[in-house]
C-alpha cells in the first residue's frame, strides 16, 4: 500500500516538474534601453504601441510623461529610460510603448513605459535567474528581479512596480519633460 | 449534482442579503398588540428562501439555524405562540447572526457558530415550551449534526414518501434518482400501498412512496442535497449501510418503519398527512446511529478559499431597462435611415441629413441621461438601515429616540450612495450618544422626553444635500474649545468664531465624551467622516445651536461619472472646468488689476477683490498669452473662496464623461480627473478647490486680500 502511494507521488511531482519547464510565466519580453536589453514577465504586457501624443500631468516627476488614452482608459506614460538614468534619450520611429499591467496591493494598475525598441521574447526557467548584487545599492535595483542568461548573452530582469509613478529622485527641470512630451 | 453551483454563490448572497432586509423592516415594524398575518408571512418567506438556498448550495450552519428560526415563525404564523417583545429582539439577533455567517461565507471563511449556537439553544428552549415534539426532533438533528464526523459508510438506505403535491411543485422524483444513480448504485423499489383504486387517482398526485438503496461512497450530504427542496413536505430517511451485521440491523429497522410508516399512511386521511409528517421523521431519525446524523461543517465547499474578485452588482427597475430598449429601437430607426440616406446621397437630400443627424444627437444624449440614470439609486438604500441602528441604540442607551425619514426617494449615485453610508452610520451615532439627552434631562429642560432625529435629503443644484438634524443638547463650545486646547489643536491665544469652533470637532485626535462607550467617542471619528466625504468631493459642515441641537450638512455631487464642462486651452493644452464652478468670464483692463503685497494680483470686479492664478504658472506649461491683459480671466467659485483663473482662450461647452486618474496613476493636486475628447485625446478637468491650494491664495489670504484692499479704498 505504502509503496504504491510513494510511486504514485513520484510519478505526479515529475508532471508537476515538466509542466513547470514550459510554464508561460517563464517567459520575458526583452526590449532595449540605452543598448542594455531588459526584460519583464510577459504575463503583464497587455500590448505594444507605437509613440502617440500624451497629455502632460501638472507638476508630475519628470519620468511621467502624461497620459495617454487605452481605448478609453486613462493610463500614465512614463519614460523608463528616465527612471533608469538613460541618457541620450530620442523619440522616433522605433521608440514604442510597452503597456503593462503592475500588480499594487488593491488591484492592477495599466500604465505605458516608453523604452528605445522591443527585442524578443525569452524563455528563462526561474533556475536560470541570478540575483544581481552589483546593482544592490543603485535606486533601480528595487526594479530588478535578477539577471537571466541565456547561451549568448545576459538579460536584466525586472519587476516593475507602482514606485515607478512616485520616483521623485529624478525630477528634473519640468519645462524639459513639458516640452518632450507635447 | 453535475452543475457547479458555486457560480450562484453570489446571486445566493445577495439574495440573502435582501430577504434579511425585509426581515428586519419587517420585524422592527411589528405592533406587537395587533400582529399583521402578512408580517410574519413577509418575515417566514424570507427565512424559508434563505434556509432552501443555503441547503441548496450546501451551508448547512445557515441552513440549519435558519431553520430553527422558521419552525418558531411557523408556529407564530399559525398562532401556536405568542410573540413578545423579547421575541423580536430575539430575531433580530438571528437576523444579524445570519448575516454574519453568510458574510463570513462570502469572504471564504468558516462560520463563527458561537453565536448561532447560543441563540439555537434559546429558540429550542421556546419551541420545548411549546411542547412541540416533531418539531423539537427535528431541531435536534440539524443541531446534531453539524460537528459529527462521517464514518465508513459503503452506501444509504433511503426510505423517501413525498407528499402527493410533489409533481405539482416541479419537483420530480425520478429527477432525483437519477441523480442519486450519479452518486453510486442505485436500485429502488417503489411501495405502491397507498395508490387508490383507479376511479380515485389524481393524475397529478404522487401516491407513492420508495425504498433506495444506494451503494457508492457518497457522503450523506450529497445524499441531502439531491432531497434538498422536498425534505420540508416529505418523509425521508436516510441510513447508513454498513458491512456487516450493524448495517444489516439498520437496514431492517428503516424497513421495518417504513413499513409502519407506510400503513399508518394509508390508513390516514389527507388531513393527517401533515402531522405525520413532522412526526415520522424524528422517529425514523431516531432509529438512525447518531453517527450517521451528520453533516459535517468542515465539508462544505464555502471553505473553497478563492481569491475573490469583488464583483459589485446592481438591481435595476425594468422600467429603466425598458426605457433604454425603447431609445436603442429609436437608435437603431435612426441609423438605418442615415444608412439608407447614405447609400446614393445627392445634395437635396442635404436637409434630410441633417435632421437626421439631430435626431441621432438627440438619442445619443437621452440615451446617455438613461445609462446614467441606472446608477442612481433612491437614498432610501443608505437610509434604509438607520430605523434598526436607532432602535438598538436607544435601548442600549437608554434613551427615547423618533427618527423621521425626509426626501427618501432622492436619487444618488450608486458609488457615493455606497461611501457615504459609513460616515452617515457615524454621523447618527454621535448624534445619538453625544446630542441626544436622556428622558430625565429632557423632561427637565422642558423638551420632549423622546429625542428626535431627522435624516433629510435633497437636491440642491448640481449637489445632493444629506443632514442629520438632531434636537438635543447642541455643541458645547466651551468644552469643545477646552478639550482643543487641552489636546493641542489650538493655542487658545487666537480669537476664534464660533463657526471655527464647532469646525474643530473634524480635526484628528478630537473628542469630548466624557466615557468611552461602544458607540461612540474613541477620537477617531469625525476626522475620518470629514475625509471620506472630502475624497467624494464633497463637504461637512456642522451648525449649533447649544441647548437646541445640531445640524450636520453634508454635501456631495450627484454622481461621479458625468460632468458638464467648460473647455479651456492654455498652449496646447486643453482642460476642463467643471460648468458649475464658473461664476463668469471677462476680458480685464488695467485698471482692474492691483498688485497687493504679497505679491498676488488681485481683480476688483464690482467691489470684490478677487486673486488672480495664472494657470501656466501653476501648471508649468507654456501659453500663449502670458499676461493677464491678453489672455481671459474665468471667475470660479470653490470651497466659498472666488479666484479668477487666466486662460489662453475659452472652447466648447460640452458634457464629458469623468475617467479616475486614481485607477492607473494617483491623486493629482488641482486636477480631479481626466475625460477623453472628441479627438481621442485625454484632457484633464481641473479642480477649483485643489487648484486655490496649490496657487496657495486660501481663505486667509483672500480674506487678508479683501481687508487690506477695504482699507486701501477707504
Amino acid at each position: 500500500m505504502n509503496n504504491e502511494t510513494d510511486s504514485k507521488l513520484e510519478e505526479i511531482n515529475n508532471e508537476l516538474s515538466e509542466v513547470k519547464a514550459d510554464e508561460p510565466s517563464d517567459q520575458y519580453l526583452t526590449f532595449f534601453m540605452g543598448g542594455e536589453e531588459f526584460g519583464v514577465d510577459i504575463l503583464a504586457v497587455q500590448e505594444i504601441r507605437g509613440w502617440e501624443p500624451i497629455t502632460p500631468i501638472p507638476n508630475a516627476p519628470r519620468q511621467v510623461l502624461g497620459f495617454t488614452n487605452l481605448r478609453g482608459t486613462v493610463a500614465p506614460i512614463i519614460d523608463l529610460r528616465l527612471s533608469f538614468g538613460v541618457k541620450d534619450i530620442s523619440y522616433e520611429g522605433s521608440t514604442v510603448v510597452i503597456i503593462l499591467s503592475i500588480q499594487t496591493e488593491r488591484e492592477a494598475k495599466i500604465m505605458g513605459i516608453v523604452v528605445d525598441a522591443v527585442s524578443d521574447v525569452y524563455n528563462f526557467a526561474q533556475s536560470h535567474i541570478q540575483p544581481s548584487p552589483e546593482l544592490a545599492q543603485t535606486k533601480q535595483a528595487q526594479y530588478v528581479k535578477g539577471l537571466g542568461s541565456t547561451d549568448e548573452k545576459m538579460v536584466i530582469l525586472l519587476e516593475l512596480t507602482e514606485q515607478l509613478i512616485a520616483d521623485s529622485e529624478v525630477v528634473a527641470d519640468r519645462q524639459v519633460a513639458g516640452s518632450n512630451a507635447s | 449534482m453535475s452543475v457547479d453551483l458555486s457560480q450562484f454563490h453570489q446571486v445566493f448572497f445577495e439574495e440573502s442579503y435582501e430577504g434579511l432586509d425585509v426581515m428586519e423592516s419587517a420585524l422592527l415594524n411589528i405592533d406587537l398588540s395587533n400582529i399583521d398575518e402578512e408580517t410574519i408571512n413577509e418575515i417566514f418567506r424570507a427565512a424559508h428562501s434563505i434556509k432552501g438556498g443555503s441547503g441548496t448550495f450546501g451551508f448547512m450552519e445557515i441552513a440549519g439555524f435558519t431553520h430553527v428560526v422558521e419552525t418558531l415563525l411557523d408556529l407564530i404564523r399559525s398562532d401556536q405562540f405568542v410573540m413578545e417583545p423579547d421575541h423580536v429582539d430575539l430575531f433580530l439577533r438571528s437576523v444579524d447572526c445570519i448575516r454574519t455567517m453568510i458574510n463570513q461565507l462570502e469572504s471564504g471563511e468558516t462560520c463563527d457558530m458561537e453565536l448561532a449556537d447560543e441563540l439555537k439553544v434559546v429558540f429550542e428552549l421556546l419551541l420545548d415550551g411549546e411542547k412541540v415534539s416533531g418539531v423539537s426532533s427535528k431541531t435536534d438533528v440539524s443541531s446534531d449534526g453539524v460537528h459529527e464526523e462521517n464514518t465508513g459508510a459503503q452506501g444509504w438506505q433511503i426510505y423517501f414518501k413525498p407528499e402527493l403535491d410533489i409533481l405539482r411543485t416541479g419537483n420530480d422524483p425520478v429527477r432525483m434518482f437519477r441523480e442519486l444513480s450519479e452518486l453510486g448504485e442505485l436500485s429502488a423499489s417503489a411501495i405502491t400501498n397507498d395508490i387508490p383504486a383507479i376511479s380515485g387517482i389524481d393524475p397529478e398526485a404522487c401516491y407513492m412512496a420508495w425504498n433506495l438503496t444506494l451503494w457508492g461512497d457518497a457522503t450523506e450530504e450529497q445524499v441531502n442535497e439531491v432531497f434538498e427542496w422536498v425534505v420540508d413536505d416529505s418523509e425521508l430517511s436516510i441510513t447508513p449501510l454498513l458491512l456487516g451485521e450493524e448495517s444489516v440491523e439498520a437496514q431492517s429497522e428503516v424497513e421495518k418503519l417504513a413499513e409502519r410508516a407506510a400503513t399508518e399512511e394509508s390508513k390516514s386521511a389527507p388531513e393527517l398527512v401533515k402531522e405525520t409528517v413532522s412526526q415520522e421523521p424524528s422517529e425514523l431519525q431516531k432509529a438512525t446511529p447518531p453517527a450517521a446524523a451528520k453533516k459535517s461543517a468542515s465539508n462544505t465547499p464555502a471553505l473553497k478559499k478563492e481569491a475573490k474578485t469583488e464583483s459589485a452588482s446592481i438591481r435595476v427597475g425594468t422600467d429603466k431597462i425598458d426605457d433604454l430598449i425603447n431609445m436603442v429601437g429609436e437608435l437603431v430607426i435612426t441609423q438605418s435611415m442615415l444608412s439608407e440616406l447614405g447609400k446614393d446621397f445627392s445634395i437635396e437630400n442635404m436637409p434630410k441629413l441633417m435632421e437626421g443627424l439631430e435626431q441621432l444627437g438627440m438619442h445619443t444624449r437621452e440615451l446617455q441621461e438613461n445609462v446614467m440614470r441606472i446608477r442612481m439609486l433612491p437614498i432610501s438604500f443608505a437610509f434604509s438601515r438607520f430605523p434598526r441602528l436607532v432602535h438598538d441604540m436607544s435601548k442600549n442607551l437608554n434613551k427615547k429616540v423618533e427618527l423621521v425619514l425626509l426626501g427618501e426617494t432622492t436619487e444618488l449615485d450608486k458609488t457615493v450612495m455606497e461611501r457615504i453610508g459609513d460616515p452617515l452610520v457615524h454621523l447618527v451615532r454621535n448624534s445619538l450618544d453625544h446630542g441626544l439627552e436622556l428622558p430625565e434631562k429632557r423632561l427637565e429642560l422642558g423638551k420632549d422626553e423622546t429625542g428626535k432625529i431627522t435624516l433629510n435629503a435633497f437636491h440642491q443644484g448640481g449637489n445632493i444635500i444629506i443632514q442629520i438634524i438632531d434636537d438635543g443638547a447642541g455643541l458645547n463650545k466651551e468644552r469643545i474649545l477646552s478639550k482643543a486646547i487641552e489636546n493641542g489643536l489650538v493655542t487658545g491665544n487666537e480669537h476664534l468664531t464660533d463657526e471655527q469652533i464647532n469646525d474643530l470637532i473634524f480635526l484628528p485626535g478630537f473628542s469630548t465624551a466624557e466615557s468611552v462607550t461602544d458607540i461612540s467617542g474613541r477620537g477617531v471619528g469625525m476626522d475620518v467622516v470629514r475625509r471620506n466625504i472630502q475624497e467624494l468631493n464633497g463637504s461637512v459642515e456642522v451648525e449649533s445651536t447649544e441647548g437646541e441641537g445640531s445640524i450636520f450638512t453634508i454635501r456631495l455631487p450627484l454622481t461621479l461619472a458625468i460632468l458638464d464642462g467648460q473647455l479651456i486651452n492654455v498652449g496646447e493644452q486643453v482642460y476642463i472646468f467643471p460648468l458649475v464652478s464658473i461664476v463668469e468670464s471677462i476680458q480685464s483692463h488695467d485698471q482692474m488689476i492691483h498688485r497687493v503685497s504679497g505679491g498676488c494680483d488681485v481683480l476688483r470686479l464690482r467691489n470684490e477683490y478677487i486673486p488672480i492664478i495664472r494657470l501656466w504658472e501653476v501648471f508649468n506649461v507654456k501659453p500663449e498669452y502670458e499676461t493677464v491683459e491678453d489672455g481671459l480671466l474665468v471667475i470660479v467659485e470653490g470651497d466659498n473662496i472666488k479666484v479668477a483663473v487666466l486662460v489662453d482662450d475659452l472652447l466648447a461647452q460640452q458634457q464629458v464623461v469623468i475617467k479616475s486618474i486614481r485607477e492607473n496613476y494617483r491623486t493629482v493636486n488641482g486636477v480631479s480627473g481626466a475625460t477623453i475628447l472628441g479627438d481621442g485625446t485625454v484632457s484633464l478637468i481641473l479642480d477649483i478647490s485643489g487648484l486655490i491650494k496649490l496657487a496657495g491664495v486660501g481663505r486667509d489670504s483672500y480674506k487678508k486680500i479683501n481687508d487690506s484692499n477695504d482699507n486701501e479704498a477707504a
